[in-house]
């Protein structure tokens, strides 16, 4: 008999295939921290015929947004979504990068305005896909940044 | 127009309406004929790093069109010294002036100041992001001394690493037909990252290999204080010191530009011969700022 390694919910989120080792920075970009009231489970580095290891995510009992779920394609492009209603599979899909994010990444350039103390600045970030890669562009310094995991603020 | 913050917010056709427009202004520029089109407007000038030609020649397009000026220039006289945010200077500014122009240390400062005005902002200047004024008079001076903008081959000489002026140029020239070549050391070298955002004809090249070849050679001051270590300056500091002898197998119709200030980037004795066009250069830049004033603020 298959082992479950983390268990079903009844109603709320599941995010799967998410890159081994990244389930942390998706309840960070998912704004899901130690006060989180909700019942999380997290699962990392499970074995993955695809992936070879993979995490998992699942949030009891909050349906989250489908632009709050596309930041996750930030880190993490290839994860798929389950929307539970009653231990069924209501709506599945795959994350798609969004146009643009504010607040979720930082700038890496010291000399970039919106790394300025005191100035009430979001950083804001176009996305774009460049061989297959996740890259971003800054609003204000138009710095391009890859490997987005780093930058998650 | 609202706004001017970036060239690449610009296309062919918006810099060539303002080109047109500053050749219209270019009489008024020189004090030839009068013109109160800005009567009653103010600019302001927010200046948080220092600037002579800039600052002085918005000041200048603004009074030859009848306008006038508000200035800040010493931070240490300024609520700035006291711990002012920019977007609380810039929302108390716009409500006392119909422009404002910006230079500032921060890359995207400009943008950032846009976002927070409630009248057009300028940019004048921001780190070692863009100078898209300077762009549009060095088009201006390109396009007047050559006679167009299409078909230029272009030399652009020394700092190409830290230089704004060169960072917002390069990209406007990829706007036109024309051949750029990239001449600095190693060191100073445009980034790769720009590199990649070009689509143009852009190769790397030495000057003694070219000169002869192109109709303009653009020399930017290798900045001392850009460089962590002097020894890393000394190192090529002067390395690109245009001379006599540097042009002397260049086209008679090849001209020699130079954003200013100079330090010993070009020699004194090249000043005399027909190819210096760097003073003029700095005076098209008030028919330039008259043409991006009047666009913004009537």
């Amino acid at each position: 008999m298959k082992e479950l390694v983390i268990s079903k919910i009844k109603n709320g989120t599941v995010i799967d295939h998410i890159n081994s080792g990244k389930a942390l920075l998706v309840l960070k970009i998912l704004g899901i921290d130690m006060e989180t009231s909700l019942t999380v489970s997290m699962a990392m580095n499970v074995p993955s015929s695809k992936m070879g290891k993979k995490d998992i995510v699942k949030v009891e009992g909050m349906f989250i947004s489908d632009d709050e779920l596309n930041k996750i394609a930030l880190i993490s492009p290839n994860a798929t979504i389950n929307l539970i209603k009653d231990y069924e599979i209501e709506r599945k899909f795959k994350v798609t990068p969004p146009e643009v994010v504010e607040g979720v990444l930082k700038c890496p350039n010291p000399m970039c305005i919106s790394n300025a103390e005191r100035e009430p600045v979001k950083s804001i970030f176009y996305i774009s896909m460049e061989d297959k890669e996740v890259t971003a562009r800054c609003h204000y310094c138009r710095r391009k940044i890859k490997d987005l995991a780093k930058y998650i603020s | 127009m609202r706004h001017l913050i970036s060239i690449n917010d610009l296309d062919r056709e918006d810099i060539r309406y303002i080109l047109k427009k500053a050749e219209e202004f270019e009489d008024v520029a020189r004090g030839e004929k009068r013109l109160k089109i800005l009567e009653g407007k103010i600019l302001g000038n927010l200046f948080f790093e220092p600037s002579t030609r800039t600052r002085m020649s918005f000041e200048v397009a603004m009074k030859r069109l009848g306008g006038e000026v508000i200035n800040m220039t010493a931070q240490e006289a300024s609520s700035v010294a006291k711990g002012e945010t920019l977007a609380d200077t810039i929302r108390v500014v716009s409500g006392y002036c119909d422009a404002i122009v910006i230079r500032h240390p921060l890359e995207g400062a400009a943008r950032f100041a846009a976002e927070n005005s409630s009248v057009p902002v300028i940019n004048a200047g921001d780190g070692a992001g863009q100078h898209p004024t300077q762009t549009l008079l060095d088009l201006y001076t390109i396009q007047k001394e050559c006679g167009r903008l299409d078909g230029i081959s272009i030399a652009l000489v020394g700092d190409l690493k830290y230089s704004r002026t060169i960072h917002s140029l390069i990209k406007a020239l990829t706007l036109f037909d024309t051949k750029i070549y990239l001449v600095s050391p190693e060191a100073l070298a445009l980034p790769d990252e720009m590199l990649e955002e070009i689509d143009g004809n852009v190769q790397r090249a030495q000057l003694d290999e070219v000169i002869g070849n192109v109709d303009v050679v653009y020399v930017t001051r290798i900045q001392k204080e850009r460089f962590p270590d002097e020894e890393e300056y000394r190192k090529v500091a002067g390395s690109y010191r245009i001379t006599l002898n540097t042009i002397r197998n260049a086209r008679e119709e090849m001209i020699i530009m130079h954003p200013l200030p100079r330090v010993d980037e070009v020699d004194p004795e090249v000043d005399s011969t027909r190819h210096a066009k760097y003073f003029q250069q700095a005076f098209y830049g008030v028919p330039v700022r008259m043409a991006i004033l009047s666009e913004v603020m009537l």
